[in-house]
């Protein structure tokens, strides 16, 4: 178990596919690329070529994973020899190289459709689906949307969207806290979604690790509730720096809670100059055209 | 996932380069801006290795001071978090020069080769 987030290696991934129920496991974080299978660690310490026959699995730069068994020539290759032979060895490896990489192919499958992709990111209730269902049906006439929906379990947030009659897959991280870029290739390849539409993938409610991953989107929206208090853009800043958006929801409460608006949208400025904020109420509608705009123009703008 | 998934992925790619051979060390470079905690990195290594050729490897964690840069002045900051403000020009438009690192720098590996 994970000290910092609470969650565990061995989650429990799973994809439904909300118009037939069908689920599926899906493996979680590719992580048998890097390692040797079964005993193949147990590598000898006697030198002899012969016993250099083992398999391996090895990650090229492109992310082909590629396993096959060691022959006494391809073990002798020079440079594998040399950093065996070298006491350290240098590696440079980035750690979530897997996933960007992954992610990257993501994003070539969204603009080869000119599908532009969504990662909407927050706490836990501040208003993601509701946000969701509102924009679909508002929108239903004008612009296809389908949509991928990370929870760690159930999927109540599916069944509401799947009511507004739109496409949607739902996947379990189990005690996983965000979704990875492979899960959302997964869901695409389920969802299949047409293309010249937009596909929103709302993650897990979580401010801190969804920042971490790529999933291949084109922008990360970042929703926060006037309920959550106006400082949460500088105490979790690695999300609202990694967000091209902000959208500052539930405005229709501003009178009941102590929140300081200007406040609120200096720590966002000031910790992503950049970012493009609206202030919306899902409730009644409130400011919800101008979000609407900013979808129809980044479409039209990305994908023509 | 998040820290544990990362230890997780050190310790699968370290297995890997190391080819079977005894690993002594492994030197890690955190950025102190990555949003990753050395300290729980430490905490999953160990549980990470357990039942591995890495049982009982040394750890080294690097933390890289977080800096940015002035995209007004070219002033260079020290950060603590990822954002921040220049001292010189009062721009709040930083550039992250350093700081985001996330990666394995190297092994040690005992030698058997003559
Ligand atoms: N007053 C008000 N309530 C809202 C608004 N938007 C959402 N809510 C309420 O906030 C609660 C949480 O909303 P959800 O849409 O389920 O939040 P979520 O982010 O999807 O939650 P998780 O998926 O569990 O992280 C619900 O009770 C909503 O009715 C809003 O604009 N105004
Ligand atoms: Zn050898
Ligand atoms: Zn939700
Ligand atoms: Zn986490
Ligand atoms: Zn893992
Ligand atoms: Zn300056």
């Amino acid at each position: 178990m994970c000290v910092t987030c609470g969650c565990s290696d061995e989650a429990n991934v799973t994809l439904t596919n909300m118009e037939t129920g069908v689920k599926t496991a899906i493996e979680e974080h590719h992580h048998t690329h890097t390692l040797p299978d079964g005993t193949v660690i147990t590598h000898s310490h006697h030198h002899q070529e012969k016993e250099h026959h083992q398999t391996h699995s090895h990650t090229l730069t492109e992310g082909t994973v590629v396993t096959h068994t060691h022959t006494s020539s391809t073990i002798n290759s020079p440079q594998i020899h040399a950093q065996i032979h070298a006491k350290t060895i240098s590696l440079e490896e980035k750690l979530l190289q897997k996933n960007d990489l992954i992610a990257a192919q993501n994003r070539g499958w969204f603009k080869g459709r000119n599908v532009l992709a969504l990662n909407l990111v927050s706490s836990p209730g501040s208003g993601k689906t509701t946000l969701l269902t509102r924009t679909i049906k508002d929108l239903k006439d004008n612009l296809s949307i389908s949509v991928i929906e990370g929870d760690q379990e159930t999927a109540n947030d599916a069944q509401k969207i799947r009511e507004t009659g739109c496409k949607v897959v739902q996947i379990n991280t189990g005690t996983g806290c965000h979704l990875e870029a492979s899960m959302i290739e997964r869901g695409y390849q389920e969802l299949k979604p047409e293309p010249n539409s937009i596909l929103m993938i709302e993650n897990v409610g979580n401010l801190v690790c969804p920042a971490l991953f790529d999933l291949g989107e084109y922008a990360k929206v970042a929703i926060l509730s006037v309920t959550e208090g106006e400082d949460k853009p500088i105490k979790y800043p690695h999300m609202f720096r990694e967000s091209k958006v902000m959208i500052l929801t539930k405005i229709d409460l501003l009178p009941y809670v102590p929140f300081d608006l200007n406040l609120c949208l200096e720590y966002a400025k000031q910790v992503n100059p950049k970012i493009e904020i609206f202030q919306v109420s899902s409730l009644t509608g409130e400011g919800l055209s101008n979000w609407y705009n900013w979808l129809k123009q980044t479409l039209k703008v990305e994908t023509f | 996932m998040h820290e544990l998934g990362i230890t997780h992925n050190i310790v699968a790619i370290v297995i890997e380069n190391a080819q079977g051979l005894t690993v002594k060390r492994v030197t890690v470079e955190i950025g102190q801006l990555s949003a990753i905690m050395p300290d729980a990195i430490r905490f999953c290594f160990d549980i990470c290795c357990q039942g591995t050729i890495l049982d009982g490897t040394t750890l080294e964690i690097i933390e890289i001071p977080g800096l940015g840069k002035c995209r007004h002045c070219g002033t260079r900051i020290p950060l603590s978090q990822p954002f921040g403000q220049c001292y010189n020009c009062g721009s709040i438009e930083l550039e992250i020069i350093q700081g985001q690192e996330l990666k394995i720098k190297e092994m040690e590996v005992e030698e058997i080769c003559v």
